[in-house]
């Protein structure tokens, strides 16, 4: 397949950029911090959005979805990156989405995914229990009891995880946190009896939380895959998620290096404009020959990813690590190279690094996956 | 296409025939590139026997007209020539400045006449091209060249002297930037010679480079008398030439490096080995780590430019980076080449140590981010071209 965007996905791409600009640009997400938004997120704008085909995009027709792939979700997520749109696509339909249609039964798609593809119900991953992103550590335990499971544990970082409908918990049901074997996925419903939610407010100001599990009983039947078999359910969603969070890193880079540029086409110091000083152009030069690159890795994987390619987990993790990189240099230059006023809470720059780190840490930063492209490499 | 079925099906089997076995293994250096020329030498008899039989099918330029001692190959035929010669490993047959700068500007640029006097010696590897271009003077600043040419009755002056000329202790002809009119800008006035160098006047002396080799040389013109039909293009204007040709070497030079055999990281897994599946040494893994990511980016990249070319959306911003990110590139990939193969690479010469293959590899590609145009010099291209600052 050609490293290039078809007709169809160049429209998606421009129909996506014409509406974020207008119904979810950064002053949307300025207001939603300002006002303590209860939800986190426009319940009316996901509803357009929904209507739009964006929640299916990536699940298959069967289920409701438009089948339209990682390539058309990460599109999106590219323009959301741009604008810093806030939505639940991410949680529920780049990780609970993908979840249900790698590794739920015929019973679970048919169930689920058409609510999510109509954006009605919100799916969300609840994984992470350490500082740091490490599936394999998983330790949460689920104890067989007769039919069900009892769960109890805490975990953290889990997105949009106060308005989700469904939680799929990873737990422990056999060896120890470090193995990757022994890892087992559970569908919740957030609303079950021992559950608890508590929300964070993050520095990008989007929906994070913590689960708590206190003696929490889950049937058999809500297990997602095999019992112990998580891990490679697990792997492969977070494959999709990383190489679409590159996408929105992106995005984001390219909107913070594109409004870095007409900058320094602006601003007079010593009666010149600054983008005439060499010491500017050569590293904005520079970072437009990493740009070029990141665009290239975020569509070749995403593509990988369509295509049923067997070096997927390899581009996710070059691309994760490459947009990693890049995009925390660009933001950090943007605010350094817009001076005093890039340091303001008014100006909008500010929010394009904090969510660039969010964004870089979630399932991952970029020592976690130069480490994994290293060994997927062999060494 | 039955026809390109078909052509493949005749490549193959032509190729199969024809290539001599030992033209199918790696090169391994400079020694193993055949260039050709009046006093042509061969390493191997082989190789004077496949660049013949190549020649004979104008498949060492596959895509110039026939007339010219090309293939007349369109485009998805040479692509299927070329990548049945990969599969089968077949070396280059012919290579050269003749090939890759000069025989496209002059299909560009000559007249009728140039091209049927010089297009099929370049082609059968007749005669071996050199290019003048840098002075002591002149070198980023390129267009501020100022070796004289005085237009006489029927022949032009030529004065002064050229660095950095690429084999021209064995180049049978120059293709030479000379300035005909000094008082315009700089821009103007430039104008693009051919000229024989056995030429009286002519002289020249290899410069030592600290790769212990001598790839370049000093070129000096004294009186020297070139016939006015050997100017190429309008007289004062030789300077779109100059950039068009440039374009070209920069495509080239930001390919050195590619094409590897192995992927390094297994060079550094059989040097250095591994424990507990990972490269015993954790400092070395992590910028082997970077250099392989940046290598499979890279590559991706001037894969989409490709597509994007082909798919009609032209020659994108993106092939402004090549240059500078693929040769800087090569120069990180040497230097960890040393690092992985240790103190060792830095033997020098005799039969230990590789002969000094390693040293000298990493000491020539210091020159990557100089020739053709520094790095220096493609940022402030991307600077001021791409980014309008």
């Amino acid at each position: 397949m050609p490293l290039v965007l078809n007709e169809e996905q160049e429209m998606l791409k421009s129909s996506a950029a014409g509406f974020l600009a207008e119904k979810a640009p950064v002053s949307a997400l300025r207001k939603l911090r300002d006002d303590r938004d209860a939800a986190g997120f426009s319940r009316a704008l996901w509803e357009e959005m929904s209507e739009m085909g964006w929640a299916g995009i990536a699940i298959p027709e069967a289920y409701g979805g438009l089948e339209y792939g990682y390539v058309g979700l990460g599109l999106i997520l590219e323009e959301m990156g741009r604008q810093l749109s806030v939505s639940p696509l991410q949680s529920s339909v780049m990780v609970g989405a993908s979840l249900i249609n790698i590794g739920g039964s015929e019973a679970h798609k048919r169930t689920l995914l058409p609510a999510v593809a109509e954006g009605k119900l919100l799916i969300t991953l609840a994984l992470q229990e350490g500082l740091h992103h490490a599936p394999e550590k998983t330790a949460l335990k689920a104890i067989a009891s007769g039919d069900n499971f009892i769960l109890t544990g805490k975990k953290v970082l889990v997105m949009d995880a106060h308005v989700a409908d469904k939680i799929v918990v990873a737990a422990r049901t056999s060896g120890n946190a470090g193995d990757a074997e022994g890892i087992s996925l559970f569908l919740l419903d957030a609303k079950t009896e021992g559950l608890s939610r508590e929300r964070v407010i993050m520095v990008d100001s989007r929906n994070s939380g913590n689960v708590v599990l206190d003696n929490v009983s889950v049937s058999k039947a809500d297990l997602i895959g095999d019992l112990n078999g998580g891990m490679a359910i697990l792997e492969q969603v977070l494959d999709i998620a990383n190489a679409c969070l590159s996408a929105e890193l992106l995005g984001l880079s390219l909107q913070a290096y594109e409004a870095t540029i007409e900058y320094l086409k602006q601003r007079s110091q010593f009666g010149v404009l600054i983008g005439s000083f060499q010491a500017l152009q050569h590293r904005a030069a520079d970072m437009f020959a990493e740009l070029e690159l990141c665009k290239s890795m975020v569509l070749a994987s995403l593509q990988a990813i369509d295509n049923g390619e067997d070096n997927v987990s390899l581009m996710a993790a070059a691309t994760k690590a490459k947009l990693c990189e890049v995009a925390e240099r660009v933001t950090n230059e943007a605010v350094q190279m817009h001076g005093g006023i890039g340091m303001t809470d008014e100006f909008d720059m500010g929010f394009y690094m904090k969510r660039a780190r969010v964004a870089q840490q979630t399932f991952g930063g970029y020592s976690y996956q130069l480490d994994r492209f290293a060994s997927l490499n062999g060494f | 296409m039955p026809d390109l079925e078909q052509f493949r099906a005749d490549t193959r089997s032509w190729l199969e025939e024809n290539c001599p076995e030992t033209m199918r293994q790696p090169m391994m250096d400079e020694s193993d590139m055949v260039g050709g020329g009046r006093k042509p030498t061969f390493k191997h008899p082989d190789q004077k026997l496949w660049m013949e039989r190549m020649a004979a099918k104008g498949w060492t330029v596959p895509t110039w007209p026939k007339q010219y001692g090309g293939g007349g190959l369109d485009k998805h035929e040479a692509k299927i020539l070329r990548e049945e010669m990969s599969s089968l490993q077949c070396r280059a047959p012919l290579q050269g400045m003749g090939i890759s700068m000069l025989g496209p500007a002059l299909l560009e640029y000559g007249s009728e006449a140039q091209k049927l006097q010089h297009l099929p010696k370049i082609a059968n590897g007749d005669i071996w091209w050199c290019q003048g271009y840098s002075e002591p003077g002149a070198g980023s600043d390129l267009a501020s060249l100022q070796t004289k040419a005085e237009e006489k009755d029927d022949y032009f002056l030529v004065n002064g002297s050229k660095v950095w000329t690429s084999g021209a202790d064995k180049a049978d002809w120059i293709f030479c930037l000379v300035r005909t009119d000094n008082s315009g800008s700089k821009h103007h006035g430039i104008s693009f010679l051919l000229f024989d160098m056995t030429s009286p006047g002519v002289s020249v002396k290899p410069i030592l480079l600290i790769s212990g080799r001598s790839p370049f040389c000093e070129t000096f013109f004294d009186d020297v008398k070139v016939p006015k039909e050997n100017l190429m293009g309008e007289q004062d204007k030789g300077w779109s030439i100059a950039k068009y040709l440039l374009t070209h070497e920069r495509e080239m030079i930001s390919g050195f490096g590619r094409g590897a055999s192995k992927k390094f990281c297994e060079t550094a897994v059989e040097a250095i080995g591994l424990e507990h599946g990972r490269l015993a040494d954790p400092v070395l893994r992590n910028d082997i780590a970077k250099l392989e990511l940046n290598i499979l980016a890279f590559a991706k990249t001037m894969e989409r430019v490709g597509d994007e070319t082909k798919s009609g959306k032209g020659l994108g911003a993106a092939s402004s980076i090549f240059k500078y990110y693929g040769t800087e590139l090569n120069k990180t990939r040497c230097e960890l080449m040393i690092d992985v193969n240790g103190e060792q690479a830095m033997g020098w010469e005799g039969d230990n140590y590789a002969g000094g293959h390693f040293s000298r590899t990493w000491l020539r590609s210091k020159g990557n981010s100089i020739e053709g145009g520094t790095s220096e010099v493609q940022l402030n291209i991307i600077a001021k071209r791409v980014l309008g600052l």
